[in-house]
């Protein structure tokens, strides 16, 4: 049994810790010069992995989405090269510029919703499952198209109140810990997590190959594990919420380079 | 659809050591896991990857369920000939994928 006065320490302690978690009013966002990709928080070996083609398991859903990009697929009896001809030039820069605005909806739509949609309305095909295999195969080529360049998200100011919307989430503090994301990802990104680096949450790399998942998985999957963890009930998967949040992720990640397919831990 | 993606040069010359990789898409289910309502979830692996290289056996592997899921080999043959290397993986329920590259050597 520890005396009283190790008790006190003991207490003082995790007093301590609380102190550092609630002090920060989680409104401090991190300077441009100070962005650091995911990436550059891994170890050299994982960082390995995601440079080399021939060893980046995330290579294995962008062949698959190859596949699926000259798959004709619905009563249209049209694929996705029918239109849009080789993916390599059509699609270069596309999943920079995501997620933007659906015109018809006067909403904003992610890369995954949008080819969801083409599928869906132009296609005539069956709707894909949001985080089945084969939409994130395509959503993974299609974003591969634009690896190593800058996001860009669109300048369009009907997407502001969207955006604004996102930054709320991100700075609202929310689930039974009681934590934004900002009080991780924008306060504490240099500290680790138990053994884990906690990172700036840049979503440079998505859909991307998370080793603990043994598979590729979405933004919005990832999102989703983060709320779990602060015990937080998630966003429905495609949810407005989730799009503004993502908006406001690439926002805040604009100019950074596109990663897809990343490798995670 | 097979998602295998195998990386052997193209060319090389008669004597060089050249660096194969062999990569596939499979869950690689241990067979210890539990499903949704305790239900076992059933073993499903690779259980051996093999490598010819002219039509001959060149290199062999045998996988267990410790092994990840997507399994990557990477090792390392020495040109002789021009020819086919050719890639087959065998799972436990005996499914067999398989996957080639041409390799030109002078």
């Amino acid at each position: 049994m520890p005396g009283p006065a190790a008790r006190l320490i003991v207490l003082t302690g995790v007093t301590g810790l609380l102190i550092v978690l609630t002090s920060h009013a989680s409104t401090d966002d991190i300077s441009p010069g100070e962005r650091r990709s995911g990436r550059d928080f891994m170890a050299p070996e994982t960082q390995a992995i995601q440079a080399d083609d021939t060893a980046n398991p995330g290579m294995l859903w962008v062949l698959q989405g190859a596949g699926l990009w000259t798959q004709k697929a619905g009563p249209a009896d049209q694929s996705c090269a029918s239109c849009h001809g080789a993916a390599q030039a059509s699609m270069r820069g596309v999943a920079a510029r995501y997620p933007a605005l659906d015109a018809a909806t006067g909403k904003p739509i992610d890369l995954t919703g949008r080819i969801a949609q083409c599928r869906s309305e132009r296609q005539g095909g069956t709707a894909l499952p949001r985080d089945g295999d084969e939409l994130l195969a395509l959503t993974t080529f299609v974003a591969h198209q634009s690896r190593g360049m800058p996001i860009a998200p669109p300048d369009d100011a009907r997407l502001t109140p969207f955006r604004d919307a996102g930054r709320q989430i991100f700075t609202t503090r929310m689930g039974q810990l009681d934590l934004a994301c900002a009080s991780c990802h924008d306060d504490n990104w240099n500290q680790r997590l138990a053994g884990s680096a906690v990172t700036q949450a840049h979503p440079t790399g998505y859909p991307l190959y998370r080793l603990e998942w043994q598979g590729i998985g979405s933004l919005q999957r990832r999102l989703r594990n983060c709320m779990i963890g602060v015990r937080a009930e998630p966003f429905a998967t495609g949810s407005d919420d989730f799009i503004a949040l993502e908006l406001y992720l690439m926002q805040r990640a604009a100019g950074m380079e596109m990663e897809t397919p990343g490798i995670r831990p | 659809m097979t998602k295998a993606l195998v990386s052997v040069p193209k060319t090389a010359r008669r004597g060089d050591i050249i660096d194969i990789r062999a990569m596939i898409a499979h869950p690689m289910e241990t067979g210890y896991r539990m499903g949704p309502n305790g239900v076992e979830i059933p073993r499903r692996i690779i259980t051996r990857f093999v490598c010819t290289y002219g039509g001959e056996e060149v290199f062999f592997a045998e996988f267990f369920p410790a092994v990840s899921a997507n399994p990557f080999v990477s090792f390392s043959l020495i040109a002789s000939a021009s020819g086919t290397v050719g890639f087959e993986w065998t799972d436990d329920q005996g499914q067999t994928e398989s996957a080639s590259a041409e390799i030109v050597v002078t």
